[in-house]
């Protein structure tokens, strides 16, 4: 049986610290631990928060020192949740800059309350989510302190001599390259949501909470919220955390195709996705478009059907439990990463994979298959 | 009011081949085109133009070749186009190429007039960090409004602009005040052609071309390699898994009863999960 | 419209638009050039063979900075069938001279070299703009072009027609017929990327030495056709081309066929473990002479694929493009120096130039071939490579036959598939449309 795929590269990374001349300026030497950025907006934690924290802890475990988690919000309970979360998902201690000014999202108070805290507290690694938010926010913040960034980073590890090897893909997804930020402080680096698993949540106790203040007003802050449309929740998709993913790409031929991917999304109570294409053609919305440029997934089934398995494609899915690729072309890239394959033309298979699942998942099977545990 | 536009050359990422043995990149014949995102930026400062008079002009930090992508946004109607191009410039990060653009916008404000916005795109396709944007800002000491997906109001006289701003629960409706950075969307507006007229006044166009010294850079150290504090260690191909996918053969089945029998055999926990999602059969 | 007026309008920045453009804008003359591809080259088909010659003619020094691949010093003819190929070749290190004769190309990168070329010429290149139409006066004189962009109307005392192989524009002003469908072919090709080593090993080259081979037989199912392969750099482009008719009467697609091509045991391993990168599939004119339309008029004169200029028989386009392109070129600067108005009397002094070029008398000398092979498309393409590659086979299998016997056996089923009159009668019409 073929093992869940692995992050694209295994490398041990190469070079580090010691293939550097320079020696770590003085005044760094005191930065220490790890920080990871909580992204909440309107008292909703994102998850990429939980999921960096994951990755935080193993890169503070090898370095042996702390972990911690920046929260940034308005005071009162919404805050003191994420607070909680945070300390559930792995953190061993928390920053806290509390103000009103926190409620919405803006740069220039949010900027100001994160490149205070790391002057402060000197953290030698900042990890952000590369969210709409955690771009705005870590670019400002990374010039702010005149230090080194690595975005979209897949893969954080630390190497021999402690030094953050950050790997990401570069040109357009083609290759990938490993980044290390030498002789500044802090270590920078986004990831996207989905990119590292998501860490067992277990209830503990909240720890140390250091809180710091923000030192604005109001009238310091030139940009204003004038208004907040929410998502509305019809048309959002929740394709990146769904169960089950099915896609479709050009293979299909027509929009009209296409309507076979939402038929079987629907039996299978799944979310529908799509490769690049099928959105610069408009058949399809592009919060729906799935790989580097579109959302990373992790379901534990992905089903994708006419999709011919470009490297763009592949590193928004490979993060998938098992990946069945339905292809016409035995020798699409598709099946050098997918668990599952089957070489046929998608439009005639689908209207019967539809129908074989709804057999299979109708209550009498169900019952006869607990029946059959049972036993 | 002026519009300062940074558009990057960069390679079709969708030609880019790697080296099957040596895993380095086979740039030969990889043709280069205008970042697409870069496109609705360059859009959006024409519109603001049209509107309330005043000039766009587009930078770039490149090779000298990267003349032609300046030339194309002319024929599109912009108004100038500063090209910086130098050697001190190879091997910039994020964090020095805000340095060596932010310089240069400087010195096109001396020259040409204050810029009021100052436009990136999104992200680029090779580089793809969407910190550029954020960065220059930082250093002109500008407001940044990012992942804007629609310029509501500019007004020069006030010197105030609102936006929609797309966040990850919704979008935000944000008031700032003139200077100010905006990163386009994509999707946002659709790219106009200019004008026969338009077109050949591009093509013979004089492009103002800087070179470090030019732009007034006085501190080399902050440029191109020396400037950048991310090294990039390795670049390599992502490794193919070992084990291709296991084919389906339907033998007294039909294939799709095959696959879902082979679905279920690897994963049989996810039955009793698709029942539940499934729910209501 | 523009007020501005120009000497000439060159549409399309192919071979033989960069050609007239070149060789106008060096003469001093005033010249537009409009294209519709986002660059010259944008839509060009890749992967070609340069004719060193016609293209000295034009920039003498081209070979200092164009952008060549490999120079050629052997060529393949390969007759194949389902399972085999029955090949000659021909190999001189002759052709590894200082100047070599002919280069393989990739038209993407060559057309843009030449672009700048026609730049520094003097000449004002417009790309992204397509001409919607010609513009004529009340005599029917053409005086100028519209253009898809807005006020796009722009005047010139000629306008030269080098927009390739459909002639849309030439078409709709009633210059030319459209051609037909048994008059072009449509081919298709891919470029499979492996490392120059690679390369080399397999075709048995070193450094900059190319190779060619031309294909025919069952891999067009029949059709009239040809499959190719050039070694350039880093890839090797492949391809196959069939008359459109064909494709029509067949139901075949281009891009079965180039997979089938791709995957017969001749072609295999030369591919094997390349990336691909593109497919992209373009007309070839292959009426021959008896299709050349009109070449001039009141005000314009046709140059390249748009006048059907291409010897299909040999594969050469692009010099007849860029020599017609030059001729055309020589012709309006001469009438211009004489300051004689481009009527289509001044004019016909590129018709003139062009017969007496190798461009003519090679069209000429094929006039017969498009016809025959179409005609007799089954036989040239299917019976015989088979035959051919059973008596090969026969012939070099030592099973204890006797060679005599083994001889007369294959004469027989020559003679059995074809009878011998029908072996005497494609004999004589190949010699003659061949001479
Ligand atoms: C900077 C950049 C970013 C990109 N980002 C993304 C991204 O985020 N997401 C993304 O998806 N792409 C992205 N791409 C595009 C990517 O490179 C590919 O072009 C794209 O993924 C291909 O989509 P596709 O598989 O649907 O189409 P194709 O590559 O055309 O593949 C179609 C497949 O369908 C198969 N097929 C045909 N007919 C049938 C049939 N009847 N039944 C079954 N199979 C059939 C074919 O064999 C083929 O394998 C990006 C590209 C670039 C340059
Ligand atoms: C697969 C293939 C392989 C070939 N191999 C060879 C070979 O090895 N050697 C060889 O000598 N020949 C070869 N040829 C033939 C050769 O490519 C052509 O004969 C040659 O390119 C003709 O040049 P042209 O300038 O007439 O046309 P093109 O090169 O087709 O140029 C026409 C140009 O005009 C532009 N255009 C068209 N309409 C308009 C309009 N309305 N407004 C503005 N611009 C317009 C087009 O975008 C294009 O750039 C090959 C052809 C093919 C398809
Ligand atoms: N070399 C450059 N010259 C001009 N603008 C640039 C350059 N690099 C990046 N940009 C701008 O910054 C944006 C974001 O780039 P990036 O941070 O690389 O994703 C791009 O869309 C461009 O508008």
């Amino acid at each position: 049986m073929a093992e869940a795929p692995k992050a694209p590269s295994k490398q041990p990374p190469a070079g580090g610290r010691a293939a550097s001349k320079k020696e770590l300026p003085e005044h760094f030497k005191s930065y220490k631990h790890v920080w990871v950025f909580v992204e909440q907006e309107r008292g909703q934690a994102h998850p990429v928060s939980w999921e960096l924290l994951g990755e935080g802890r193993k890169l503070a475990d090898k370095l042996k020192v702390d972990l911690a988690a920046v929260v940034l919000g308005p005071e009162g309970e919404a805050t003191q949740h994420v607070i909680g979360e945070a300390f559930n998902y792995g953190a061993d201690l928390a920053y806290l800059v509390a103000d009103p000014l926190l409620e919405d999202y803006r740069n220039e108070p949010y900027t100001k309350a994160l490149t205070d805290l790391v002057n402060t507290y000197q953290p030698e690694i900042l990890l952000l989510g590369a969210t709409t938010l955690g771009r705005d926010l870590a670019g400002s913040v990374a010039t702010t302190l005149l230090t080194g960034l690595t975005a979209d980073s897949t893969e954080l590890d630390v190497d021999e001599d402690g030094s953050l090897a950050a790997t990401r893909p570069t040109f357009g997804g083609s290759l990938l390259c490993t980044i290390y930020t030498l002789n500044y402080r802090p270590q920078m680096a986004t990831v996207r949501p989905r990119v590292m698993a998501m860490p067992e949540r277990v209830e503990r106790p909240v720890g140390k909470v250091i809180t710091h203040p923000l030192g604005l007003v109001e009238d310091d802050i030139v940009t204003k919220v004038l208004d907040f449309l929410p998502a509305r929740d019809s048309s959002k998709s929740n394709l990146a955390y769904a169960d089950v993913v099915v896609a479709g790409g050009l293979g299909l031929g027509s929009p009209e195709n296409f309507q076979l991917i939402r038929q079987l999304a629907t039996t299978l109570g799944a979310e529908y996705g799509c490769s690049r294409p099928l959105v610069q053609k408009g058949w399809v919305p592009s919060d729906r478009q799935i790989g580097q440029t579109g959302k990373t997934i992790r379901p534990k089934l992905y089903i994708a059907a006419g999709i011919s398995g470009a490297i763009q494609h592949r590193v928004g899915v490979e993060g998938s439990d098992l990946i069945v690729a339905i292809n016409t072309d035995k020798n699409a890239p598709i099946f050098d990463f997918a668990h599952v394959g089957l070489v046929t033309d998608a439009i005639s298979l689908l209207p019967a994979l539809t129908e074989a699942f709804r057999k299979r998942l109708s209550p009498h099977n169900r019952d006869k298959l607990a029946s059959r545990r049972a036993r | 009011m002026h519009i300062v536009v940074c558009i990057k050359q960069v390679p079709d990422s969708a030609q880019i081949r790697v080296h099957p043995v040596t895993n380095t990149i086979m740039r030969q014949g990889v043709p280069t085109i205008i970042n697409p995102y870069d496109l609705f930026a360059v859009e959006e400062a024409l519109r603001l133009r049209d509107v309330h008079g005043g000039e766009v002009t587009v930078l770039t930090m490149g090779p000298a070749s990267a003349e032609d992508s300046l030339r194309r946004v002319l024929t599109f109607g912009a108004d100038r186009a500063v090209l910086l191009t130098d050697r001190f410039f190879a091997g910039s990060d994020t964090l020095a190429t805000t340095f060596a653009l932010a310089t240069a916008i400087r010195k096109i404000g001396e020259t040409f007039g204050a810029p009021d916005i100052v436009f990136t795109g999104k992200q680029t396709i090779d580089g793809d960090t969407a910190q550029v944007g954020p960065g220059i800002a930082k250093r002109l000491d500008f407001r940044q409004l990012t992942y804007v997906s629609k310029l509501v109001s500019a007004d020069p006289d006030a010197k105030e602009i609102v936006v929609e701003r797309r966040s990850e629960a919704g979008v935000q409706v944000l008031k700032s005040k003139l200077p100010v950075l905006v990163t386009m969307l994509e999707g946002t507006n659709e790219m106009r052609r200019g004008t026969l007229e338009e077109a050949i006044a591009a093509t013979r166009a004089e492009i103002v071309t800087w070179s470090a010294a030019d732009a007034g850079v006085e501190d080399m150290q902050k440029c191109g390699l020396r400037g950048s504090p991310t090294i990039v260690k390795k670049v390599f191909a992502p490794s193919a898994r070992s084990e291709k996918a296991a084919f389906v053969e339907a033998e007294d089945q039909t294939p799709a009863e095959a696959l879902v029998e082979a679905i279920f055999e690897r994963q049989p926990a996810l039955q009793e999960d698709l029942a539940a999602l499934a729910g209501g059969y | 419209m523009i007020d501005e007026r120009f000497d000439a309008i060159v549409v399309g920045a192919g071979m033989a638009g960069n050609a007239a453009a070149y060789t106008l804008a060096e003469r001093g003359l005033k010249v537009l050039q409009l294209e519709r591809g986002e660059y010259s080259g944008a839509k060009n088909v890749q992967g070609a063979i340069l004719y060193s010659d016609m293209l000295e003619k034009i920039i003498p020094n081209f070979r200092e900075d164009a952008p060549l691949e490999r120079h050629l010093v052997e060529q393949r003819f390969w007759m194949m069938d389902d399972r085999s190929h029955t090949g000659m070749q021909y190999r001189s290190d002759d052709f590894n001279e200082e100047k070599p004769n002919r280069y393989t190309i990739i038209r993407t990168q060559f057309d843009k070299w030449f672009s700048q070329k026609v730049r520094d010429a003097g000449a004002l290149v417009i790309c992204e703009t397509t001409v919607t139409s010609l513009v004529q006066n009340g005599e029917g004189k053409v005086i100028g072009v519209r253009t898809d962009r807005k006020d796009g109307e722009v005047h010139a005392d000629v306008v030269v027609l080098a927009e390739g192989v459909s002639g849309l524009l030439g078409t709709r002003a009633g210059l030319r017929e459209r051609p037909e469908a048994d008059k072009v072919a449509l081919a298709s090709r891919k470029c499979h990327f492996l490392p120059s080593e690679t390369i080399e090993a397999r075709f048995n080259l070193k450094g900059d030495e190319g190779v060619v081979i031309e294909a025919a037989g069952t891999i067009s199912q029949g059709m009239t056709g040809m499959g190719f392969i050039y070694t350039n750099k880093e890839c090797i482009s492949l391809g196959i081309g069939c008359l459109v008719s064909d494709f029509q009467e067949t139901g075949q697609t281009p891009y079965d066929l180039i997979e089938r091509f791709k995957m017969h045991p001749s072609v295999a391993p030369l591919i094997a473990g390349s990336e691909v990168k593109e497919y992209s599939a373009h007309l070839i004119p292959e009426g021959g002479y008896n299709a050349i339309p009109q070449l001039y008029g009141d005000g314009w004169v046709m140059v390249g694929d748009a006048a059907q200029l291409n010897n299909a028989i040999h594969r050469e386009g692009s010099n007849l493009a860029m020599t017609s392109g030059r001729l055309a070129a020589e012709a309006i600067f001469q009438v211009k120096s004489r300051r004689d108005p481009m009527t289509a009397e001044n004019l016909s002094l590129y018709k003139k130039m062009i017969d007496d070029s190798f461009v003519m008398k090679d069209l000429k000398k094929y006039k017969d071939m498009p016809a025959l092979l179409h005609t007799q498309s089954k036989n040239f393409f299917l019976t015989y490579p088979q035959l051919v590659s059973k008596a090969m086979q026969d012939f070099l299998r030592v099973d204890g036959t006797p060679k005599i016997q083994k001889e007369k056996a294959s004469l027989k089923s020559f003679v059995s598939a074809r009878s011998w009159w029908g072996l005497a009668g494609d004999a004589v019409r190949l010699a003659r449309a061949w001479r």
